[in-house]
């Protein structure tokens, strides 16, 4: 039984280094897209809207992410 | 026509994805295998690759029959979601590297790292444990990143097994180079692969994240090539408005 809580936790431990590590914004960021993008299309019914939103949440998504490591490696 | 056109820029972008992430990987796996092999010997480093890469073919025998049965708007979603995950964060190391922020991943000094630490653990007779261990490890979780790249890339372009045989290639492609040129892998533009990478990675996670979605495209699949020049575009402006200014150290790699 402990080693099977050992063995779950070491696999739940490695998908959030994976999907989150340390860059957890990136992470919120792609959550916030999907909720946008969902909420667009299928609420609001604006295609164009959801196509627009995606990439452009993604790409403000990365410039943050590289201002704050920046901004941790200046300090 | 358009069908056509549309089905073979996804071929072409996924066979390019998966092999540059294969290449960039295994690049990195090869590096530390060779390190072992030349430090402790031969017989534990091909052991522990040899097991790594059977528990890599099993978690993609058991993985990607079972997500080819999925259905292919939730599955598109959560794929195209990890996508947009991952390869946002290959782009912004990729980024931070070449805007000088961060060290270039560099194999030679991956390399004098691992023998240092390898030579410092003394000899050992027999069956080496921690060469095949550091092996091991170093093959293993090199390659779950090219299995995640196959499955997730593969399963939703309806192509696992061109992903599968185009990841195999790059494998063997970079195996027998590293065989033939051992140290000489730090030449491996690693930084611009990584890169281009990470920008196919968002383009397919971009693009699979709103057809889960039920999102339309304009264009359909040829929106890919719309996405991967645009966030290309992005990458080149943000790393130029980024760069480091002078006299401020540069972090690890």
């Amino acid at each position: 039984m402990f080693r099977l809580g050992r063995i779950v936790k070491g696999f739940g431990l490695f998908w959030w280094d994976f999907l989150v590590g340390d860059t957890p914004e990136i992470t919120v960021v792609v959550l916030l897209i999907l909720g946008v993008v969902a909420l667009a299309r299928d609420v609001a019914h604006l295609n164009v809207l959801a196509y627009v939103a995606l990439p452009v949440l993604a790409i403000t998504g990365l410039a943050l992410s590289v201002m704050r490591a920046r901004r941790r490696m200046k300090t | 026509m358009v069908a056509t056109v549309s089905g073979s820029t996804t071929t072409v972008v996924l066979v390019l994805a998966v092999f540059l992430a294969a290449t960039v990987e295994m690049v990195e796996a090869l590096t530390i295998v060779v390190a072992v092999g030349h430090t402790r010997g031969w017989r534990s480093a091909l052991e522990g690759t040899g097991v790594a890469l059977v528990a890599l073919g099993v978690l993609v025998a058991i993985f990607g029959p079972a997500l080819v049965r999925v259905p292919l708007d939730p599955l598109r979603l959560v794929v195209g979601s990890v996508l947009l995950i991952f390869g946002l964060q290959w782009l912004r190391k990729a980024i931070l590297r070449s805007s000088g922020y961060v060290g270039m991943h560099d194999e030679d000094a991956i390399y004098e790292r691992t023998v240092t630490s390898l030579r410092a653990e003394g000899a050992s007779v027999g069956r080496d444990r921690v060469s095949f261990v550091v092996a091991f490890k170093g093959v293993f979780l090199e390659g779950v990143e090219i299995v995640v790249a196959v499955l997730t890339l593969g399963t939703s372009a309806h192509r696992l097994g061109l992903a599968v045989i185009v990841a195999a290639i790059a494998v063997v492609l970079v195996g027998v180079v590293g065989v033939v040129v051992a140290r000489q892998l730090s030449r491996v533009p690693e930084n611009l692969m990584k890169m281009s990478v990470g920008v196919m990675l968002v383009s397919f996670g971009t693009f699979w994240t709103g057809e889960g979605l039920r999102v339309r495209w304009p264009g359909g699949d040829t929106m890919l090539l719309v996405l991967v020049g645009l966030y290309a575009l992005v990458v080149a402006v943000t790393i130029r408005l980024a760069r480091k200014p002078m006299g401020l150290a540069t972090g690890p790699a």
